[in-house]
């Protein structure tokens, strides 16, 4: 394999893991409110982590997982 | 009709001979070891032949998924809870909420009846039933902008199959969480290495938490790598307390943990979601994810021998120690997951809906993920069939049963028909560095001593098989854990909104009192039950188990129930048998478990004759065993008559869900005009994405042509148009 399959690799496990953890919800929030209007104000990190924890506090309902 | 290539015919030609191979030899071996890898060939096999053409029929012949049809995700996408995201990544957000530690109980305690029930029925189950299920509720549920299966049975039924609906999720919530937290306690009682390990999650849980909400939100790799590190400690860390001073303030009765859980499902469920249950939420979910491929890679490397019989002699007498009653219906309740699951049905509408990029793509996410976690029970089955039978009956019998010494129980076991000796208990114990290993009821330490085996042979042999135990215990334990704290909140909320009716101020689900309130009811309700199993005479595994698994495939048949009159309103009545059958299978299966467990003579399968003869005996001040005294002969009689009473209940409720289905569907047939669909309309689709999780030839070429990644995006309308969904891969 070379160096660079490797690299490609490498990122795309990156990419499927931060998917998979949630970590890219924040740059996915972004582009979105971006893609609308590109001055929108968004919030910042900490408030967007914040709000998306507490909103399971308001339905438990949301992520629950099964037995 | 296009025409198959001819390699393409004889690969599944093979696949489908490697399946048969399995089968065979399952079916014809007797009273010999037959290796574990049979078991797994005709598992994937089956798999992948049921996946291929039964699936495919399903979603394109029967649903008519249409990839020109704009889903949910596509159409309300805001960025947060509805986005299109990739499929590959979507079957593993659903295969972690699917998967908990109902695939790892239940086979472990049906492999009283022997391997081959299990395994027909894991496999077959989840062809016919289980998969189908969770597929035709995702499709449903995606047509109708990801509504919960409560508010479809409200919406396509009626008033009352909807409240039915409503009152089995919330029993089953509190069977499910009453059964899982006595799992917990079998698993930890007296056992100061288990115990210190479990309640140091908590201070790891607590500790990530922080980080993530004050030091650096959002960074789940880094606290999580951190987190499991820690755990991993605590595990190793369990050993030197267990052999140290403190060995006594961490060695505690079962009554004592039930009073630690309470309070811990009290405390949890009031705290703010990211003190303990997000960061817990991670770490149970990364350990499952990772431990469930490790067991994989053990099976599939040591491929052990199946030590237990292929059908023992419980299935058709209906006396076993693990739980009573026959193989039909006991076997079908006994495993609900891995093989037909109701709660399954929660997931699938709701939280994956809103996130599916395309209808194609529902055949792996429904469909698939469920074949993946019914492999994760074939694999607990092994677990619990590697290990020596006469340790397995010593494990899995109450007390009631096989007494609380080496040589009562090797006394009972030889009973059984099985052979162990006292010596061979007591080494069995010391492996795993437990004090005692008899009546470790509930499946998890079963599971564990399986689990510990098979890794111990692919690595560090015998040195390691005491922390391959409790690092079991630990998996198994961590996320039952989180389930009794989410599950806890998700039962309060229901009854928050109930009580919302009543009682104004209770709508508000965040007013502190009514929090603190619904709260405390719910874990008194689990607690109780809870409470009830752990001084059960008659060992509590065997007297809820049966409950729970009623309770489950009573929810599995208000989905299937759901399913059918959809299928039917939708002008699909020609294809309605594909979850008609299941339903009807699914019905007798437990409409007949709750008719024994209500209305049998046979006092150790029916509640109501157990109770006649306790109670009788009470009258005439006699102690039966294995009651010991007076109050233990109190403690039978009430709970056999609340167990009784709750079975009455579901099958009630099952019958109530049923006939109004009925209603509908015989309406929807005579009148379709009257049974108006509740469907969101088609808006036409602009996204591009492969249906399976390897696109093929021709979706390659669509991808191109329609000018985005490998990742599937939206076609781009103007130059300046930016793929959406690429941008997510893109940008790798």
């Amino acid at each position: 394999m070379t160096a660079a399959a490797l690299v490609r690799a490498a990122r795309r496990f990156r990419w499927f893991w931060r998917e998979l953890s949630g970590e890219s919800a924040y740059e996915r929030y972004l582009a979105h409110a971006r893609s609308h209007d590109p001055r929108a104000k968004v919030l910042t990190r900490r408030e967007f982590e914040r709000r998306r924890t507490d909103e399971r506090e308001a339905d438990p309902r949301e992520g629950f997982r099964c037995c | 009709m296009r025409r198959a290539k001819p390699t393409t015919i004889a690969v599944w030609t093979l696949v489908a001979l490697v399946g048969a191979a399995g089968w065979t030899v399952l079916a014809v071996s007797r009273g010999e070891e037959v290796s574990a890898a049979w078991m797994v060939a005709a598992a994937l096999g089956s798999y992948a032949i049921a996946y291929r053409f039964y699936a495919r029929f399903i979603a394109n012949k029967v649903l008519k998924v249409d990839k020109n049809r704009a889903t949910p995700a596509e159409r309300l996408d805001n960025g947060v809870d509805y986005h299109p995201t990739d499929r590959r990544v979507l079957v593993g957000h659903h295969f972690a909420a699917i998967a908990g530690a109902g695939p790892l109980v239940g086979p472990v305690l049906a492999a009283q009846m022997g391997y081959l029930p299990g395994t027909i029925w894991i496999i077959v189950g989840v062809i016919f039933a289980g998969a189908v299920q969770d597929m035709v509720t995702l499709f449903f549920s995606l047509r109708r902008d990801g509504k919960s299966l409560g508010q479809m049975a409200r919406d396509e039924i009626g008033v009352v199959g909807g409240a039915a609906a409503l009152i089995a999720v919330f029993a089953i919530m509190i069977i499910l969480l009453a059964v899982l937290a006595l799992v917990v306690v079998n698993a930890l009682a007296g056992s100061p290495w288990g115990t210190f390990s479990i309640a140091m999650t908590i201070p790891i849980a607590l500790l990530m938490g922080f980080y993530l909400r004050v030091m650096r939100p959002g960074r789940v790799t880094e606290v999580s790598l951190v987190g499991v590190a820690l755990l991993l400690l605590a595990i190793v860390a369990g050993k030197w307390v267990a052999d140290s001073s403190w060995a006594d303030a961490f060695t505690l009765a079962p009554s004592t943990l039930v009073i630690w859980l309470i309070v811990y499902g009290f405390v949890a469920s009031v705290l703010p979601v990211w003190m303990l249950l997000a960061p817990r939420d991670y770490l149970s979910t990364f350990m499952k994810i990772g431990t469930i491929t490790l067991l994989a890679l053990g099976v599939l490397i040591a491929l052990p021998d199946l030590k237990a019989d292929a059908v023992t002699d419980f299935a058709s007498r209906g006396d076993g120690p693990v739980f009573a009653g026959s193989l039909f219906p006991f076997v079908f309740i006994t495993i609900a997951c891995g093989a037909l699951s109701g709660f399954h049905s929660l997931v699938s509408s709701g939280t994956t809906p809103k996130m599916i990029q395309k209808e194609t793509q529902i055949r792996v996410i429904g469909y698939g993920s469920m074949l993946m976690e019914s492999f994760v029970a074939i694999m607990a089955l092994i677990c619990a069939t590697v290990i020596d039978p006469g340790l397995y009956f010593a494990m899995n019998a109450p007390a009631g049963f096989i007494g609380t010494t080496v040589e009562s129980a090797s006394h009972a076991v030889t009973g059984f028909g099985y052979s162990i000796t006292p010596e061979q208990l007591q080494a069995a114990a010391k492996a795993v560095e437990e004090q005692s290993i008899l009546s470790r009821t509930g499946g998890a330490p079963t599971f564990a001593v399986g689990m510990s085996d098979i890794f111990s042979q692919v690595i560090g042999g015998k040195s390691l098989k005491a922390f391959w135990y409790h690092f079991a215990i630990m998996f198994e334990a961590l996320f039952i854990l989180t389930t009794v704290d989410a599950g806890t909140r998700v039962g309060r909320f229901m009854l928050q909104d109930m009580l919302g009716n009543v009682c104004k101020p209770f709508r508000n689900v965040s007013w502190k009192p009514g929090l603190w309130f619904a709260s405390a009811v719910v874990v008194g309700a689990w607690g109780y039950f809870l409470w009830a199993g752990v001084h059960d005479p008659l060992g509590g595994i065997n007297q809820l188990f049966p409950l729970f698994g009623i309770a489950n495939q009573l929810l599995a048949a208000v989905a299937l129930a759901v399913c059918t009159t959809l299928l039917i309103k939708s002008g699909r009545l020609k294809w309605a048998w594909i979850t008609a059958v299941p339903l009807a299978w699914d019905a007798t299966v437990t409409l007949t478990a709750s008719w024994q467990k209500v209305f049998s003579d046979d006092p150790r399968v029916g509640f109501f004759s157990q109770r006649d003869v306790y109670s009788k005996a009470l009258d005439s001040g006699k102690v039966l065993p294995p009651a010991k005294n007076i109050d233990d002969m109190h403690t039978v009689v009430t709970n056999s008559t609340v167990d009784g009473l709750l079975c009455a209940l579901f099958a009630l409720l099952i019958i109530v869900v049923i006939l109004d289905a009925g209603r509908v569907c015989l309406k929807a047939v005579r009148h379709p005009a009257t049974t108006p669909l509740r469907e969101t309309a088609f808006v036409e689709s602009r996204l591009v994405a492969p249906a399976g999780l390897i696109a093929t030839k021709e979706e390659k070429a669509e991808l191109v042509a329609a000018g985005v990644g490998g990742e599937g995006g939206s076609r781009a309308e103007g130059p300046e148009a930016e793929p959406t969904g690429a941008s997510a891969g893109g940008s790798v």
